[in-house]
């Protein structure tokens, strides 16, 4: 059970407070801002997710900037309040349609609707859009999305976040078309977290896939979706090392390592037939989770040359080899290299082979 | 209707100064309440939204109360929602006012629409005002009986803040039974998830107080209602799964056929997208497997999965909050994660929270490598390798941290530190002696620093690898060390192996002469700080510095012992500047060794340098009585924090169901049942009291766990078991309760609810001349403390009767059984056969303590009993008392 609940700005305002139980004093906010902003002197680390100070624990989470965080004096699941912290974060999109600073701002009578409705006494009750709906009685006032940074594909490898905020659809789930008409939509994206290391001579030491399966339906009635995956995909290896030695490439099975579904998916076709049967609920929620560290063929491959040229200089050399075939276009790549912090200046050459 | 013009701004506004916007509001309100115009309610939506919004920038917005409340009779639900937000928030600080919101409240509370009557009646119990606790109480019993199940969720929850405004009126209501009733009965699951929540709040701070609360907390546990949550608990929002979860997780068993039962009903609810409950389902089946290492190994393998993809799945801070948890499970059983090493390495692009507890990981599963034995010679090369993968990773990390040097040096810095680590367990160390002594080479500061100090550490550890250290260490130019840490790591590196270290006379020499620097040094620390306005970290760097000093005045004396011929001269100047120095601990350990080698140099030599025990283990690492604790309370916040709640919680802010909190104070003998539970399932590893983990998971032949959970003949439920102990009445007659209903998964019959359970069985014969108190407390570190100061008093050896053998299965039934007689059990651990327990009582008149540790051994049917007493003469009576208990213990 959760005491206190607020938005915090970038800048440490609040945007949104709702406190619960009254448990905690009135400053919590500042107090925990403060403490986030200067949690090491040196600035080097960033503040775990959750920390007590004076008894309060606090929970916070990033999302798009924003601080969402919880405060609670009693010993609770911590991932029941991370999840908890990321899920209202994800209706509120659902509602608003973009969620940014400004969106939160404009909106913050229809998010105090839904605060009241999610948590009563500090108690979950429903993170579900769609149970929610029945509650809720602003009209959002729609942000312009075009003025929301568009953070691209790359926008997964920005610092600490693992995922794509979802997709690019910007509709809140209770905004009516201007010709009062809904379209019958739904949206189904899959995406992939691919790690690789290479080693210096371009052997791969490790790979790993983390992927999922994220679906925001717009579709009137709540028609049941089925939806198939590999016909020879299967989950788990039994028990062996997932590091020992079986050549998937002669199979050409797909294993999963492990994945875990939505509570509306139902598996009763699923070893038979390999498909998901579900009744999309609304909003924007995650169909299924897997990892696989099973050998694939990298999409890329790498080749790094780092030679001293003079004692002050150094050259480096990365090759990066795209495998796929020529039809297929990789949209925004981008090549992060970190640089020592005495680094005074540094020149790039980029050259590219089409290699056909 | 065309909405005001301010209507643009109001939503963002500006940071207002306050006063002056908020009395212009006042007016505006004013001349809208008694407007009945069209379109008034625009304009009063635009400017309760101001309002709010000033409220939630932290603008005191209280003397509107009047006006608000005025304006609040409207039809407009967006309106009447704002006016509930603003009343909540102010009602506590404004009652008299409060007091008008009351006639409208009420009259919401009747309203035709469900959603109106819940929100009115949501809202009348926020305000938090105790003198309007009566208007509460009608509303509330109404709407408990609503046929909207949005109005009953609302009243349930309402009864909970009924009960924190006024705890009597709310039990005086007789609410709780009410809730009871629909927890057992309600068609709608969050109806019933509120009631369970609500309940154990409220049952659980009146359990103190009162007798029959205590037992009705005991029922929440009982078999027909955890069956009957975790039967529907697929119709539970997912929040409540969690609560249902963690109720189960409570409940013990009676049998192993019950363990199986509930583990195959939640085996599904390790696939949930939602960590929380997949934590809270892990929960469960750790704790119901505890006494069956077999299987509890095998839900380790299980749950590996799910876990990892977790961490990988959700968002960094939820990776931290999983990975923290599977930094616990590999503390307990490291083998389990030893081949998915991979998955923690770091990734570049992680928070730096993330990355820490990667490298704990890291750590963590090498450790086990080479002390795990492993009786298969191909996984012990599979070992071998993972140490160098691991080692070469963490290498690569630090290399990693080099180019991204301005972020990544505490990472680094964690890295080297894991590397020293996982060299201070292994008994081989070979190829991690390389790798620090590489460290050495990179002449990176704080690398070298870091890498001192490890192998100052290691050479404490294995003195047989000074040889390759030396000739390193050797070679580092003390003129190249900064960190004071380092400096003092490497002068005590020279003390310590002057014989070997060539010019080592001369390097301290060396320092001795720049003596004065370590104070320049400091000065230039001092202003640096001082500007910087961070006095903590001045101090810190001082004593430091101060530490380097003290740490050359001990080197110089070794070295003088070891080459007195070349020392002579530095030492002299050494003890001269210590003599000089303003810090009085370098004064005074340079007078001290002075004096010493002016009384007798060859007493100055056995005391400065004495022959050295190689250190076996660093007294830095937990306790494992800490350890157990902590993993009682999985899935929670100690996990995070690596303590137990008790030292981060106040005592009223507890959860409703950790018993286990008390544990460290425990106070109501009314709880000292709770506290039980979980301490039996304390498998503490400590070496003196228990066999190590490790060791028991390996040494378990599937013999001794075939008869854990194969044991029909036990059968007690153990809930009413429980609750009977808890009322003190029971203690004296005690009955041993015959809950003869055996497990099955869809047990609808909820008539027992409630009823007591216990048909009798025969009454154990009141205890003799000495009688005890049933009620005793002791708290553990009292135990502790008392147990290493009384001298043993009595010392026996009893043998145990076969009943009572087979009855040991479950070891937590002597817990209970002596509990019946009154002795306590405060710690319990080990593994067939041998099995050992810390006991206490109390006399009933008296304070004065009886404490027994208690070794058993099944094989051999006997049992040690050593006895300590604070009234030493009544410790024969109590031996008796004692052994007459234990003989009664068998199969019930």
């Amino acid at each position: 059970m959760i005491s206190q609940f607020f938005v915090l700005s970038q800048r440490g305002d609040n945007i949104v407070f709702r406190d619960y139980r009254g448990e905690v004093q009135k400053g919590s906010a500042e107090i925990f801002f403060r403490k986030v902003k200067f949690w090491k002197e040196d600035g080097q680390e960033e503040a775990p997710p959750v920390f007590n100070l004076d008894g309060v624990n606090y929970f916070h989470v990033k999302v798009v900037g924003l601080l969402f965080v919880a405060t609670t004096r009693i010993n609770v699941s911590p991932s029941l309040v991370l999840e908890l912290l990321q899920r209202i974060a994800r209706v509120i999109k659902d509602y608003l349609g973009v969620l940014n600073e400004d969106s939160l701002r404009k909106n913050f009578v229809l998010v105090y609707e839904l605060l009241d409705e999610v948590i009563d006494f500090g108690y979950v009750q429903t993170t579900s859009t769609e149970m929610l709906k029945s509650y809720i009685f602003n009209e959002p006032i729609v942000v312009d999305a075009a003025r929301l940074q568009s953070l691209g594909p790359a926008g997964i490898f920005m610092q600490g976040s693992k995922r794509m905020p979802g997709t690019a659809v910007t509709k809140s789930v209770v905004a009516t078309e201007p010709g009062g008409r809904t379209r019958e939509e739904i949206f189904v994206d899959i995406i992939e977290k691919i790690s690789l290391t290479f080693s210096s001579s371009g052997y791969i030491l490790t790979s790993e896939i983390d992927g999922t399966i994220q679906m925001k339906s717009y579709l009137t009635g709540n028609p049941e979706i089925r939806l198939a995956l590999n016909d020879d995909l299967s989950i788990g290896r039994g028990g062996s090392s997932i590091y020992g030695y079986r050549s998937s490439s002669e199979s050409g099975a797909v294993v999963l390592d492990d994945c875990n579904f939505h509570e509306s998916v139902r598996l009763d076709s699923f070893d038979t037939e390999k498909t998901l049967s579900l009744v999309p609920p609304d909003g924007e929620f995650t169909v299924m989770n897997y990892r696989m560290t099973q050998e694939f063929k990298p999409p890329f491959r790498m080749n790094t040359l780092i030679e001293e040229a003079g004692s002050l200089k150094a050259e480096v050399i990365i090759k990066i080899r795209a495998e796929f075939s020529s039809s297929i276009t990789a949209n925004t790549i981008m090549v992060m290299m970190p640089l020592p912090k005495y680094t005074i200046r540094y020149c790039s050459n980029c050259l590219y082979h089409l290699i056909r | 209707m065309a909405p005001p013009a301010q209507s643009q701004r109001s939503a963002s506004p500006s940071q207002p100064s306050g006063k002056g916007e908020v009395s212009d509001l006042k007016s505006q309100l004013r001349q809208l309440a008694g407007s009945r115009s069209p379109g008034v309610d625009d304009s009063k939506r635009d400017l309760f939204k101001k309002v709010i919004s000033y409220m939630t920038i932290g603008i005191d917005v209280s003397s509107l109360f009047g006006e608000m409340v005025m304006c609040s009779a409207t039809s407009d639900i967006v309106l009447k929602k704002m006016c509930y937000l603003y009343v909540g928030n102010y009602a506590k600080v404004n009652p008299d006012l409060a007091l008008l919101t009351i006639n409208f409240l009420q009259r919401d509370c009747k309203d035709d629409d469900p959603m109106i009557r819940g929100l009115a009646l949501r809202s009348l119990c926020s305000l938090r005002v105790a003198n309007l606790v009566e208007y509460l109480v009608g509303p509330l019993g109404s709407g408990l009986k609503d046929n909207n199940s949005y109005v009953r969720t609302v009243a349930v929850m309402g009864v909970l803040k009924l009960y924190h405004i006024s705890a009597s009126t709310c039990i005086d209501a007789d609410f709780p039974a009410m809730l009871k009733h629909l927890m057992l009965n309600d068609p709608d699951t969050q109806v019933v998830a509120n009631c369970l929540s609500a309940l154990q709040e409220i049952w659980g701070s009146e359990a103190s107080t009162s007798e029959e609360a205590s037992r009705e907390r005991e029922t929440l546990l009982s078999k027909p209602l955890v069956y009957y949550l975790l039967n529907r608990i697929k119709e539970f929002s997912e929040w409540a799964q969690c609560l249902v979860l963690e109720l189960a997780a409570k409940y013990v068993p009676s049998d192993g056929s019950e363990i199986f039962d509930i583990m195959n009903l939640l085996e599904d609810r390790l696939q949930h997208a939602n960590g929380a409950v997949v934590l809270a389902t892990i929960k469960v089946f750790l704790q119901l497997t505890l006494s069956m290492a077999d299987v509890h190994q095998q839900v380790y393998e299980r749950i590996k999965a799910p876990l990892l993809t977790l961490v990988s799945s959700g968002s960094p801070e939820q990776s931290y909050a999983v990975l923290s948890h599977l930094h616990l499970l590999v503390m307990r059983a490291p083998f389990i994660f030893s081949s998915d090493y991979k998955h923690f390495y770091c990734q570049y692009n992680e928070p730096s929270y993330v990355k820490k507890l990667k490298l704990e990981m890291l750590t963590a599963v090498a450790n086990e490598s080479n002390t795990y034995e492993i009786g298969l010679q191909a996984k012990m090369l599979s070992w071998e390798n993972l140490d160098s993968v691991v080692v070469g990773d963490l290498v690569s990390v630090t290399e990693l941290c080099e180019y991204a040097a301005n972020v990544d040096i505490p990472i680094a810095r964690e890295s080297i530190r894991a590397v020293g680590k996982i060299a201070l367990q292994q008994y081989d160390v070979n190829a991690i002696v390389d790798r620090l002594l590489q460290f050495l080479e990179m002449e990176k500061d704080y690398v070298t620093a870091e890498a001192l100090v490890l192998v100052k550490d290691l050479l404490r550890k294995y003195p047989q690898w000074s040889q390759d250290c030396i000739a390193v260490v050797g070679n580092i130019s003390s003129k190249n060390i900064q960190e004071p840490k380092g400096k003092a790591a490497l002068i005590w590196m020279l003390g310590e192996y002057s014989q070997d270290m060539h010019d080592a006379p001369y390097i301290l020499e060396s320092l001795i002469e720049n003596w004065d620097e370590e104070d320049s040094a400091e000065v230039g620390d001092l202003i640096s700080y001082v500007k910087g306005r961070s006095y903590e970290k001045f101090d810190r760097y001082t004593g430091l510095n101060v530490l380097v000093r003290l740490h050359l005045l001990t080197a110089v004396m070794k070295c003088f012992f070891k080459r007195p011929p070349e020392t002579q001269k530095t030492l002299g100047a050494a003890l001269a500047a210590g003599l000089a120095d303003f810090h009085q601990d370098v004064h005074d350990r340079a007078l001290f060794y002075y004096r010493l080698l002016q009384y007798n140099i060859s007493v100055a030599e056995r005391v400065v340098n004495p022959p050295k025990q190689a250190v076996s283990v660093f007294a830095d690492t937990q306790s494992s009585e800490i350890k157990d604790r902590i993993f009682d309370e999985f899935n929670s916040l100690s996990v995070v924090y690596e303590k137990p709640s008790y030292m981060f919680t106040d005592k009223e802010h507890r959860g409703p169901f950790e018993f286990s909190d008390e544990l460290g104070n425990l106070s109501m003998g009314a709880e000292s049942t709770g506290t039980v539970v979980p301490a039996q399932r304390v498998e503490a590893n400590d070496k003196d009291l228990l066999l190590g983990t490790s060791e028991k998971e390996d040494s378990r032949g599937p013999s001794t766990n075939g008869s854990a959970y194969s044991a029909p003949a036990y059968d007690t439920s153990s809930v009413s078991a429980s609750s009977q102990m808890l009322s003190e009445l029971v203690i004296s007659n005690s009955t041993v309760p015959a809950h003869a209903s055996q497990s099955s998964l869809a047990i609808d019959d909820l008539l027992g609810l409630g009823l007591p359970v216990a048909t009798a069985t025969a009454p154990a014969p009141s205890p003799p001349s000495l009688k005890l108190n049933s009620k005793a407390v002791l708290d553990p570190s009292t135990f502790q403390q008392k147990w290493r100061q009384l001298p043993v008093s009595l010392s026996q050896e009893y043998s145990i009767s076969p009943q009572g053998v087979a009855a040991l299965t479950v070891p937590q039934s002597l817990l209970r059984h002596m509990q019946g007689h009154s002795i306590h059990c405060i710690a319990s651990g080990g593994q067939s056969p041998n099995f050992k327990f810390f006991f206490f009582a109390q006399k009933a008149e008296a304070s004065s303590a009886f404490l027994v540790e208690c070794v058993l051994n099944t094989s051999s049917a006997k049992a040690q009993i050593k006895i300590k007493a604070d009234d030493q003469s009544a410790s024969e009576a109590f031996s008796a008392l004692f052994q007459s208990a234990l003989s009664e213990f068998s199969v019930p």
